[in-house]
């Protein structure tokens, strides 16, 4: 055999693995949900049995799914647009009109993010309840927002950076004032990285969990919460918490399937070029 | 009255004085060169002209108006960058259209500027490409024609043939000087080459530490620098400065023009150089270097390295010994302080 094809073989095998590996709870949790409550405690585990439909209705019948996913959906776009409304001019500040503190700035926010969330929950809790936000959407998306504007800085901040800043002033000498500079010649060339940030930020939206058992319930709460619901209180019922998760999940991972040729991109932002 | 005006310019980053009080008129359909060694302000100046940067004090004024505070893209001036700073999502059609566009021209009139701009530069066949599909020559006519089609009170150059190989520099460098022969348009071009500085300027400003050290005809510069650092900036190979006393037989020569602690300069054509011992002073050859057109012979009189340039090749060799005339009609004197004294 040719020696240099055993490195990429192992190589290959070793990929292979990591993905199962990484794929096996995911799979296992679509599988477990098209099982009875019978099959889904069965020992030895089943991989071969006659699927039900039964968990999803009955997931709809007890906790109202459509209510979460309004909720979910409604937060997770709210907190995307309005993060990206406010990062977007943070970022684009902070990339063309640096400052001896802008690095100290960035560091800053993102040092936020190296706080363990429930640091922050007894003021925040107390501020959602005096301003009778407990339980809203409102204070989910605001919440929201506030946790991911660190990340979409940063990110947005090394999109713009990959824009040569002659361009820009390019554009002052062509008369374009500060709007036009953006719409036509900022925004085109950074539209992979807005696109990206905002994917991202939409998905950690959608998955967020801590804070949406924390400020909501029963009106307000994502499909997150709707999940915890499942686990506790009336024991375990694996077969419908599993059908609960693959329907809470189910959306953000086809989406995500359709954009991640983008969130690569995104993600890897100035690596590449 | 001067077309466009600086009065007393000054700028500062912070602490660090960069332009510290430029006084400049410049004419109608005049073609100025910035010129001065790396840190000297010159694109600093350009960019402060353009309002790129904010002025720290003095006035900027261009036909008449006072543009001291007007935002770059009301000032009507139209720059090339050394970057050529293209549009990379647009086409070179809309790159050269965007000014116009902006502005709310008719979508005829646009394109007939367009086209005449393309038609002028050779870029008619390239009007739907993107820059990135182009040559780095390409790349740099979309730049001056972007400027030409705004028709623009005065153009601005941001050395802009400084990513140019060496011939194509020299191609662009032509196209540029016709350019502005047949457009007559108004226009500073900052450079660190001083022969884009001699070719292009119809007048050159030499800049030193945010200061104008003079201003003149290229020829005018060279044939008459007013202090020494000119001098040796101006001319290639540099002027050979000479202590006064250092070479005793030169200072005879000059005939008692040269101040006594001063220098005297000596532009390397104004140097010949006589095989063996002769008329002159006594020197060594310690290279040759031949151009082709010209030959270079750098040689040691008595300690001092000076070069000399003739037209016509050599037969010498480093090690030769040899003897070095002046030619009395072209030197240059200056007096401690570097300062041309009147020959």
């Amino acid at each position: 055999m040719d020696e240099r094809r055993l490195p990429l073989i192992l190589r290959a095998v070793g990929a292979w693995i990591v993905t199962l590996l990484l794929f096996f709870p995911l799979g296992w949790l679509v599988l477990t949900s098209f099982k009875t409550e019978l099959q889904a405690i069965h020992v030895p585990p089943l991989f071969f049995f006659e699927p039900t439909l039964e968990n999803f209705t009955e997931v709809q019948r007890r906790s109202d799914y459509l209510l979460f996913a309004r909720n979910s959906l409604i937060t997770s776009i709210g907190s995307t647009i309005i993060g990206l409304a406010i990062a977007a001019p943070a970022a684009y500040s902070m990339a063309f009109f640096r400052t001896k503190r802008t690095r100290d700035i960035l560091m800053w926010m993102l040092s936020t993010k190296m706080m363990p969330a429930v640091g922050a929950l007894v003021p925040i809790y107390v501020i959602a309840q005096t301003a009778g936000l407990l339980d809203t959407r409102t204070a989910l998306t605001v919440v929201f927002t506030l946790s991911n504007l660190p990340i979409m800085v940063w990110m947005l901040y090394t999109s713009y950076k990959d824009i040569p800043p002659e361009i820009l002033e390019a554009a002052r000498m062509d008369g374009a004032n500060l709007w036009t500079e953006f719409r036509h010649v900022v925004l085109p060339l950074s539209i992979g990285g807005l696109a990206s940030t905002g994917l991202l930020c939409l998905i950690l939206s959608w998955n967020e969990a801590f804070w949406a058992l924390n400020l909501s319930s029963a009106k307000a709460g994502t499909l997150a919460t709707m999940i915890a619901s499942y686990s506790s209180p009336e024991g375990l019922f694996w077969a419908k918490l599993s059908a609960a998760s693959v329907m809470a999940i189910a959306p953000i991972v086809v989406f995500g399937w359709f954009s991640q040729k983008q969130l690569v991109q995104g993600l890897t932002f100035g690596a590449v070029k | 009255m001067a077309y466009l005006q600086l009065d007393n310019i000054q700028k500062s980053f912070g602490d660090t004085h960069v332009i510290k009080g430029v006084n400049l008129e410049i004419d109608k359909g005049e073609f100025i060169v910035f010129v001065g060694p790396s840190g000297c302000g010159k694109s600093t100046l350009l960019r402060l002209i353009a309002g790129l940067e904010s002025i720290t004090s003095g006035r900027l004024l261009l036909d008449g108006k006072d543009i001291t505070q007007t935002p770059s893209g009301k000032r009507d001036l139209a720059m090339v960058f050394q970057s050529y700073a293209l549009y990379p999502h647009m086409s070179v059609f809309d790159n050269m259209s965007f000014a116009l566009k902006l502005a709310g021209v008719s979508k005829d009139v646009i394109k007939s500027k367009v086209d005449y701009a393309a038609k002028t530069l050779n870029l008619t066949q390239y009007l739907a490409r993107t820059p990135k599909e182009l040559s780095g020559g390409q790349r740099q006519r979309v730049a001056i024609g972007r400027a030409i089609v705004r028709a623009p009170k005065v153009f601005l150059f941001d050395e802009p043939l400084s990513n140019l190989d060496a011939a194509l520099r020299g191609n662009t460098r032509v196209e540029i000087h016709k350019l502005h022969r047949a457009l007559g348009a108004t226009s500073i071009y900052v450079t660190h080459d001083q022969v884009e500085a001699m070719t292009l300027a119809d007048r050159v400003v030499v800049l030193r530490d945010g200061l104008i050290e003079q201003v003149g005809t290229p020829m005018e510069l060279y044939d008459r620098p007013a202090n020494q650092f000119v001098a040796q900036f101006i001319g290639m190979p540099s002027m050979n400065m000479v202590e006064a006393k250092a070479i005793p037989s030169f200072s005879a020569q000059t005939g008692g023009r040269l101040p006594a602690d001063g220098f005297l300069g000596v532009r390397p054509e104004a140097l010949r150089v006589h095989q063996g011992q002769g008329i002159g002073a006594p020197a060594r050859v310690e290279l040759i270097e031949a151009l082709g057109a010209d030959t270079l012979i750098h040689i040691d009189v008595g300690g001092v390295p000076l070069v000399a340039r003739q037209n016509e090749r050599t037969d010498l060799q480093a090690g030769d010994a040899v003897s070095v005339e002046l030619d009395p009609a072209v030197l240059h004197f200056f007096n401690r302080e570097g300062r041309t004294v009147a020959a």
